[in-house]
């Protein structure tokens, strides 16, 4: 025993003050390089090549921004920031909305139906899980090829939306539905449809939810397939745009409106994520369970 | 299996046709494929193959960049997991003790998690870049020449912050949910015994986070395998002088850019087998999960 010199509840207080200290200096160190960029995209060329950068807000912001969206862009990577924008927000919400759909109609075959090689097709679609892009990029590439896929929005979207994790999750979540409600409703003469369109979908809701998010940013953040399946500027991701820009880097880069770019790329997959918190952890505990 | 279905023979077909057809068509042609080219060479003009059987693996294995590629991506892994899984780990075990504020720090230490690793990797060269990063300006007043284009270990380091930097966000949200699972009368009854707070770590929490930590370690070597060719590709592009060349980047390399059939063909094999064995490893320890924990 201590002489009760600190009472445990000093003691306590001061392991929070600790731990209030660790946690300030661990969220510095994890949204520092987010801030920077923000700031960067505040200040002129001048300003960011001549270091140490101003850890405040610069004047040129409006400006910066302004000459960004109205053709800035256009003049050093050839397409506009809009475009940019625009393509990424469709890949990333067909991919998102795809998987949800198709992986929803999967599950809902395996669970609710009876049919010769269930099991087979389950496993089917499980064992993609074992096959990334990462691995098989050239035989993939020439499969894109074939089918005249390069440089579309299909091609860009559909390879990505088979999902072996979103139809686990879903199976799951299926087998969890009572047999009395699916009994119940068959009495009351509903069909598969109004089974799914009544009763499962809105139990379903905070389950969409969740693999929206998580699927949204993975649709965003996407880069070795936009990388491999586009040629021209028109067809770019706001990621691979931003990559292109710095790869031609000179003493000529505009950094500012590199800088510009980068938090454009960055704000929209953060925002998802703060504003749909709840369904983003919930989504990200079960999904990879 | 479930008392209730539906009758219907052919709806369960359409429902499972799109999905089916994705993954036919996308993975399971082009992964046939990979293992077919696996064991042919082709002549230089493509227009013939010939079957070779193991000699493209053989050539591989024997290839002294291939073993480079491999060790790069071995210590890249390794340092990846060890420093995101620590830091993580640490910052959970801080928010925990805290009862005010807990969602703050949460919704500030999720932001990475939304960044594209290529853009991760581009944001921390920003930092660090030699003639006018803002974090590398330091480093150079203080006498060391830092130049990450230039310097291979230098290079490894970077690429290894950036990649650490992005998955911190994930680990962290997993252990926190670990150590809310660990039931508060364990610690109390601890306390009450008189054991320190860094014993009662050592000795009750971290054992009972353990199939959280294997889950994550896991996770981590996928991650910084697969996930962090963005990256590398953007930061490096393998280089200085191969320093930074992991297996995926190298398979890529070799597919995309350079056109080597056989050998790529080899090395998506090797990989293959690599993420079967993990994703094997993965399942096995769940299952064992679900019994004992």
């Amino acid at each position: 025993m201590d002489n009760g010199a600190t009472s445990p509840l000093a003691a306590r207080g001061a392991a929070r003050l600790t731990a209030h200290f660790w946690m300030i200096l661990g969220v510095i160190i994890v949204a520092f390089p987010v801030y920077y960029v923000f700031i960067a995209s505040t200040h002129s060329v001048q300003t960011i090549l001549r270091p140490p950068l101003p850890l405040l807000p610069g004047s040129e912001g409006y400006e910066n921004y302004r000459g960004a969206f109205s053709g800035e862009i256009d003049r050093i990577g050839g397409v506009s920031l809009w475009r940019l924008l625009g393509n990424t927000t469709l890949i990333a919400m067909g991919i998102a909305l795809g998987k949800i759909a198709i992986s929803m109609a999967s599950a809902y075959a395996i669970v609710f139906f009876k049919f010769p090689l269930r099991m087979a097709c389950f496993w089917l679609i499980f064992i993609t899980l074992m096959l990334p892009v990462e691995v098989r990029i050239q035989p993939t590439y020439k499969v894109m090829v074939d089918l005249g896929l390069i440089d579309t929005y299909a091609g860009l979207i559909l390879p990505l939306i088979a999902s072996a994790t979103a139809t686990l999750l879903f199976r799951q979540f299926f087998m969890t539905i009572p047999d009395e409600l699916l009994e119940a409703a068959r009495v009351d003469g509903a069909g598969p449809w109004r089974f799914f369109k009544d009763i499962l979908w809105p139990l379903s809701l905070t389950n969409v939810a969740a693999i929206f998010v998580i699927q949204f940013i993975y649709g965003w953040t996407q880069y070795l397939w936009p990388l491999l399946v586009t040629n021209s500027n028109e067809m770019n991701t706001i990621v691979i745009a931003l990559k292109k820009m710095i790869s031609f880097a000179d003493a000529d880069t505009p950094w500012n409106l590199v800088m510009v770019t980068s938090v454009l790329a960055i704000l929209p997959p953060i925002l998802v994520v703060v504003l749909m918190q709840r369904w983003f952890v919930k989504g990200l505990v079960e999904t990879e369970k | 299996m479930r008392r209730t279905v539906f009758p219907h023979k052919l709806l369960p077909w359409l429902l499972l046709a799109p999905q089916l057809a994705i993954t036919l068509i996308f993975f399971y042609w082009p992964a046939a494929q990979a293992f077919r080219q696996s064991v042919l060479r082709e002549d230089p003009f493509g227009l013939s193959s010939t079957f070779v059987g193991l000699a493209n693996f053989r050539k591989v294995l024997n290839d002294p960049a291939y073993l480079n590629a491999a060790q790069v991506t071995v210590v890249f892994s390794l340092l990846v997991a060890f420093f995101a899984m620590t830091i993580a780990l640490f910052l959970a075990v801080q928010v925990e003790k805290i009862v005010r504020g807990k969602g703050f720090y949460r919704t500030l230490m999720i932001w990475p998690y939304a960044v594209a690793p290529a853009i991760a990797g581009m944001l921390w060269l920003f930092m660090f870049n030699p003639s006018f990063g803002t974090l590398a300006w330091p480093l150079r007043q203080l006498g060391i020449a830092w130049n990450p284009l230039l310097d291979g270990e230098q290079a490894m380091a970077l690429v290894v912050a950036a990649a650490t930097w992005k998955q911190i966000s994930y680990n962290f949200l997993f252990f926190v949910a670990g150590l809310q699972a660990i039931p508060k009368s364990l610690l109390e009854a601890a306390a009450i015994d008189g054991a320190s707070r860094r014993h009662a770590f050592w000795t009750i929490v971290f054992p009972l986070l353990t199939p959280t930590t294997f889950f994550l370690l896991v996770v981590n070597t996928v991650y910084a395998l697969f996930d962090t060719f963005g990256i590398i590709h953007a930061v490096t592009s393998g280089g200085p002088g191969r320093s930074t060349e992991t297996l995926v980047y190298k398979v890529y390399n070799d597919g995309f850019v350079n056109l080597i059939m056989g050998d790529s063909a080899a090395q998506s094999v090797i990989l293959m087998v690599i993420v079967i064995a993990l994703t094997a490893f993965q399942f096995r320890f769940i299952e064992k999960r679900v019994h004992y924990g």
